[in-house]
């Protein structure tokens, strides 16, 4: 993955200079992201703000960007997303309730997070406490900090919320965040640290409906025996572009489950950033992508195994329709330490149009010698055997191909979290009809 | 149940078809009755899987030659949803694994379709599951496969099961059975039998394709016709696949080598 400072200098502005510029100087000083005083991310935040502006925007001649030409960014306003009170005629659709078995929390109404009434096993951390709780260095230690999505993040998002959990939390923890139809930039980052033994739901929720980027960093550190069952729906519209990192450092028993699903973004690209600084840790790893239109998503997922005995089982699917494009680079490290990993790697792509793309690539790197490490990769169209058998049974053809689709997405959506229902996360599946 | 008097259901007439250009079928006649059982024995690559997908509409197969009406109706004119709620059924020789879709909802979908086309009203999540619980006693089947995907790691038999309780749950007017006996161990046999006994009756009709005596022996049809190089080489009684078991096939070839007869042989 790029780095920012290895770039070889240019005489030329970098890419996206004056967007960049712009964006920069609009989340400088007061009411900006710098600035605010006993602020935890203060020390990384200006080498990033340096790094950013001398390297731009990434560009083909970066592999992990090779497919997936950031520059559309710029054509969105330059500055944070005002916040919604403030922008009474663009009010984002309504939220689905809240169950009772759910605690939501709204990432990008930060002012409700000190009055959010925080079940039994998860604590806000803030100030000392906060600067104490290695913020940033799972970051670190999974290599992801000078990656230019997290490095856009740091450079302007202007506050972390950090929870730390003990013990098993009962209720879902929902974090959603809502960009609404208004134009900007939401930077969101969360810091969650499961303590050894603790055991948590959570659901993250990011919606848009207008011309914005979204760009949220999870920071997540799991303790020895910790469990964390993930769920991420992300849904949103052409002009909108999603940048997700997810890190995640796994103590030796601890066990992440992540299970992804995402559509309708202009351009949306995930990183889940897996360590298992021990080994002996189960990382299980569920993605779909739906793409429409002229989408792009791109999934870049990056596992690394320091210990013996770890294990992995990933699959990624996509559903790429009209002149889409989805790119998949699945990067699995097993280096000598990492005897007896298990790691299992699929993905599946269904290409619903003759003009739409899928680059997919996995990337083994196997050093230790006794490892069952197994990867695979399929593209395929919808089987005509498929809707002949359902068409023999009277159902209509767009009818079963719907069918069909949805078969292809609950292999994933079902493993959400319950409460990811309310989100109706197959939503796509309604406006979808059988493509050419 | 011979009835000459009964109405036609099927009526095929000098049907020739092809697939990728490679011509299967060369003038298939036959003509079932309400009704009757028929069986359509023959060799491997015979055409007796394609005339039943040409039957269902599978869309890989083209129709260069011939007629087949159904109840009076061009039935070649139809798209395979619209053959299926007229009361086709087609059961698959090999029942295709749907991952992810759920078997009950594909059965409750499937059996309102043709509902629909019967006049009656469409039945919701939980009256259907009423009618499917009663319909599974038809194949002894265990509920738990109405959770599961559609055929998705189904054993052979199951799938078979999986066939004929679709069949019992849309209830057509001609069902073509392909070679629902292969996969079968005697137990699974007898059910499956057993259940198209059960749901074999005066108003339908039923084609069984199979290569084996043992599945007649349950199921007595009422003619068995002989396939071989995509037409129909002889007609006869049930005494018939008696006499193809004890013979076997080397007689066909016998007769396809010598001239054809003026009047090609009749099928019924």
């Amino acid at each position: 993955m790029p780095t920012l400072s290895p770039l070889p200098p240019t005489a030329r502005a970098p890419r996206g200079h004056d967007w960049l510029t712009a964006l920069l100087k609009a989340t400088a000083g007061p009411g900006g992201a710098a600035g605010s005083g006993a602020d935890p991310l203060e020390a990384g935040r200006e080498g990033a703000r340096a790094a950013l502006a001398h390297a731009g925007l990434p560009g083909r001649n970066h592999e992990a960007w090779r497919f997936t030409d950031p520059l559309p960014l710029t054509a969105l306003a330059p500055h944070l997303l005002a916040s919604p009170a403030s922008a009474a005629p663009d009010q984002p659709s309504p939220l689905p309730a809240a169950t009772g078995s759910t605690l939501r929390i709204h990432l990008d109404a930060p002012d409700t997070h000190a009055r959010a009434a925080w079940p039994d096993g998860i604590e806000r951390l803030e100030g000392e406490a906060l600067r104490k709780a290695v913020l940033g260095s799972v970051l670190t230690d999974t290599g992801v900090e000078q990656e230019w999505a997290v490095a856009l993040n740091t450079a302007i998002v202007p506050r972390v919320l950090a929870l730390r959990v003990c013990g098993t939390v009962a209720p879902c923890l929902e974090l959603v965040s809502q960009a609404g139809a208004r134009g900007g930039v939401l930077p969101l980052r969360v810091l969650l640290l499961l303590e050894e033994g603790a055991s948590l739901t959570l659901l993250q929720v990011h919606l848009a409906e207008g011309p914005s980027l979204t760009s949220v960093v999870m920071d997540i550190a799991l303790g020895r025996d910790a469990r964390l069952q993930h769920g991420l729906v992300a849904r949103g519209v052409d002009e909108a572009a999603l940048l997700a990192v997810t890190a995640v450092r796994q103590a030796a028993g601890s066990r992440w489950s992540q299970t992804s699903l995402c559509s309708g973004w202009g351009l949306a690209r995930q990183e889940p950033v897996v360590l298992q600084s021990e080994g002996r840790a189960d990382t299980r790893l569920r993605g779909l992508h739906w793409l429409e239109g002229h989408q792009l998503a791109d999934t870049h997922s990056r596992m690394r195994f320091a210990g013996p005995e770890g294990s992995l089982d990933q699959l990624h699917k996509v559903v790429a329709a009209g002149e889409s494009r989805s790119v998949f680079n699945g990067c699995v490290q097993v280096p000598r330490d990492a005897q007896r990993t298990h790691a299992s790697q699929l993905s599946r792509g269904l290409l619903l149009s003759d003009r739409a793309r899928i680059d997919t690539k996995p990337e083994l790197e196997i050093v230790a010698d006794d490892v069952r490490c197994t990867h695979g990769a399929t593209i395929s169209r919808p089987r005509e055997e498929q809707l002949f058998y359902l068409r023999s049974r009277g159902i209509a053809a767009e009818q079963a191909s719907r069918l069909l689709l949805r078969g292809v997405c609950e292999e994933v959506s079902a493993e959400l979290p319950a409460a990811a229902g309310a989100w109706s996360p197959l939503s796509f599946l309604n406006a979808a009809s059988q493509r050419p | 149940m011979i009835r000459p008097d009964a109405p036609i259901l099927l009526e095929i007439t000098n049907l020739h078809a092809q697939i990728d250009d490679q011509p299967i079928l060369h003038g298939v006649n036959l003509t079932i009755r309400a009704g009757e059982i028929h069986a359509l024995m023959g060799r491997n690559g015979s055409g007796k899987s394609t005339l039943s997908k040409v039957l269902a509409g599978h869309p890989a197969y083209t129709v260069t030659e011939g007629s087949v009406r159904f109840e009076g109706e061009d039935l070649l004119a139809l798209s395979p949803e619209e053959r299926a709620r007229r009361g086709v059924f087609l059961g698959f020789q090999y029942p295709v694994e749907i991952p992810g879709v759920s078997n009950l909802e594909f059965l409750r979908v499937a059996t309102n379709a043709r509902r629909q086309q019967l006049g009656d009203d469409e039945l919701d999540t939980f009256s259907f599951e009423d009618l499917v619980r009663e319909r599974l006693g038809v194949v002894q089947m265990d509920p738990a496969f109405l959770d599961r995907s559609v055929n998705e790691g189904f054993s052979g038999g199951e799938k078979k099961r999986n066939e004929i309780l679709q069949m019992a749950l849309l209830n057509p007017r001609v069902a073509i059975l392909d070679e629902t006996d292969s996969g079968l161990d005697i137990d699974a046999l007898r059910i499956v039998a057993g259940g198209v006994c059960q749901l074999a009756g005066p108003n339908n009709a039923t084609l069984l394709i199979t290569h084996y005596q043992r599945l007649l022996e349950a199921i007595t049809p009422d003619f068995v016709h002989v396939m071989a190089a995509g037409r129909l080489l002889r007609t006869g009684g049930k005494e018939l696949a008696l006499e193809l078991e004890e013979r076997g096939y080397d007689w066909v070839d016998e007769e396809l080598a010598a001239p054809r007869p003026a009047s090609p042989v009749e099928a019924r």
